[in-house]
């Protein structure tokens, strides 16, 4: 009988310890390539965004910027986005937040793909250490990846 | 004892399935960490091309990997620390399944040469693409979205993630057989000598320990937030936070609340003013440095009054430039750090 409880109690532990391994990624910056050209990435990388509850507050036409002094780029934005309470609440009690905020994401065109770009809201953790503030950084990092994710996975049009 | 006997068969099927389907996947891991730089189908991008049959045909599996375990310090490829060492053979593996040959493999033995005379040979063959002191080309490499005069970008030969993965064996193949679809030459085609390719390898390999490149990536010890107090009111600091803006060759895109688009304009914190403005030539040279800088865009400075003070506050761009593993970044964001100083202590003299 003993072997048996040893045999089942390691297999439960194995289980335990795959199920908990974390995906893999390298420190740096948060980043998708998306199989779809800008204008459905563009119109993916929002529908996410507003999926996960943000409302979208400006696009930052970059690349028509540039192109009132002639320099040549393709189609890039920025996208800010934030949830009015949450933004409300953080920038009375942590005025110093304000810089990063509103929250945003990069893409621009990469010849028939598009690229999205962040700073991952984990890396504020090192910046701002305050625990009460980790929550709101993890539940960032939570929501970015989800869009990234959907961006990095959606085809077609 | 038979249902605990069957429960515990049942639970080890569970857990070799587990296993196998944990089994790390390159295909899966090379478009989670790698295809966003490198193309799904590794055509290049941001990153080096690497289905191109010349690279492949020039780098060992060794340095492949060891090149995704440390990556290039200062030069945009980040070191993949957490990936296990069974996933980098995954991802080594499909890079692999691009290529029909057989991997070359390199001996770790030192080359001998003469590196005095390999630095001569290193100015008139190598520096007008690698520069001066094998710092490599500028920017990143092959991206689409902005016009580039290269279709590669020279590597940085003195960083020290590319001398701790390339042998000098490798770097002498290269050397001797070029890189065809790439400005890299062959060099013995081209007529110099089996030992003048054994000294330039010396010279390359005395970068070592001799490497410029800075470590990037830790924001330990620098300020999140540029903040200089104002001894004026919100509007006042605003209106000379404009003046100094246009006063340093930015124009003055708008202001507007941080909650501008989140609520209606009257419920909008109007003690929390974010001004915006660019200067489009500095931001077309930070673009050509680096495609991924939308994330500073755009230049932005806030007035904020807390609690009976009135703040100006920006992003320190020193800090979020560390993110980017990209030293010609760096030094440019030293340049905005200093500006958005200069520009905050003027509005407030």
């Amino acid at each position: 009988m003993k072997p048996l409880y040893w045999l089942i109690r390691a297999a439960a532990l194995l289980c335990l310890a795959l199920s908990l391994a974390a995906p893999a990624r390298a420190e740096g910056l948060l980043m998708a390539r998306s199989q779809q050209m800008f204008p459905e990435a563009m119109t993916t990388l929002q529908n996410a965004i507003t999926a996960r509850g943000y409302t979208i507050t400006r696009l930052q036409e970059v690349n028509e910027n540039l192109a009132k002094m002639h320099f040549k780029s393709d189609m890039y934005r920025v996208v800010f986005f934030g949830r009015y309470d949450q933004i409300d609440a953080l920038t009375r009690r942590y005025p110093e937040l304000i810089p990063y905020l509103p929250l945003s994401i990069t893409i621009f065109a990469e010849g028939n793909q598009s690229i999205v770009v962040a700073m991952p809201p984990r890396a504020l953790e090192e910046m701002f250490p305050d625990p009460a503030l980790r929550p709101v950084f993890e539940g960032w990092q939570r929501d970015y990846q989800a869009i990234f994710d959907r961006v990095r996975e959606t085809t077609g049009f | 004892m038979r249902s605990v006997v069957a429960f515990a068969l049942l639970l080890l099927v569970a857990v070799q399935q587990a296993v196998w389907a944990d089994l790390p996947d390159g295909a899966r891991l090379f478009a989670q960490n790698c295809a966003v730089c490198h193309g799904e189908t590794g055509s290049g991008g941001i990153g080096v091309p690497l289905s191109l049959p010349s690279f492949q045909a020039t780098v060992s599996n060794q340095y492949l990997a060891a090149t995704i375990r440390h990556g290039r310090p200062g030069r945009v490829m980040p070191a993949f620390t957490q990936l296990s060492d069974a996933e980098v053979a995954a991802i080594v593996d499909y890079i692999r399944s691009w290529y029909k040959g057989a991997p070359p493999v390199f001996s770790g033995a030192p080359v001998k040469g003469d590196p005095v005379h390999g630095k001569e040979l290193f100015a008139a063959h190598c520096a007008m693409c690698h520069g001066a002191d094998g710092q490599g080309g500028t920017g990143t490499g092959v991206t689409f979205s902005r016009p580039r005069g290269l279709p590669i970008m020279p590597p940085a030969l003195n960083n020290a993630g590319f001398l701790a993965a390339a042998p000098d064996a490798m770097i002498r193949s290269v050397l001797i057989h070029g890189r065809a679809g790439t400005p890299m030459i062959s060099f013995l085609k081209a007529g110099l000598s089996e030992t003048d390719i054994d000294d330039l390898v010396s010279y390359v390999r005395s970068f070592q320990g001799e490497e410029k490149a800075p470590a990037a990536g830790s924001v330990a010890g620098l300020k999140p937030v540029l903040v200089v107090q104002s001894p004026y009111d919100l509007k006042t600091t605003l209106a000379n936070l404009t003046q100094a803006i246009n006063s340093d060759n930015f124009f003055v895109g708008r202001d507007q609340p941080v909650e501008y688009g989140l609520t209606t304009t009257a419920k909008a914190n109007p003690h929390q003013i974010i001004v915006y403005f660019c200067d489009v030539p500095f931001l077309n040279k930070a673009l050509a440095i680096d495609p991924r800088v939308g994330l500073f865009l755009p230049c932005r400075i806030t007035v904020v009054e807390h609690q009976g003070k009135v703040m100006l506050m920006s992003v320190n761009p020193e800090v979020v430039s560390r993110l980017f593993n990209n030293s010609e970044l760096n030094a440019l964001c030293k340049e905005m750090h200093d500006r958005y100083l200069a520009i905050m202590q003027e509005a407030t003299l």
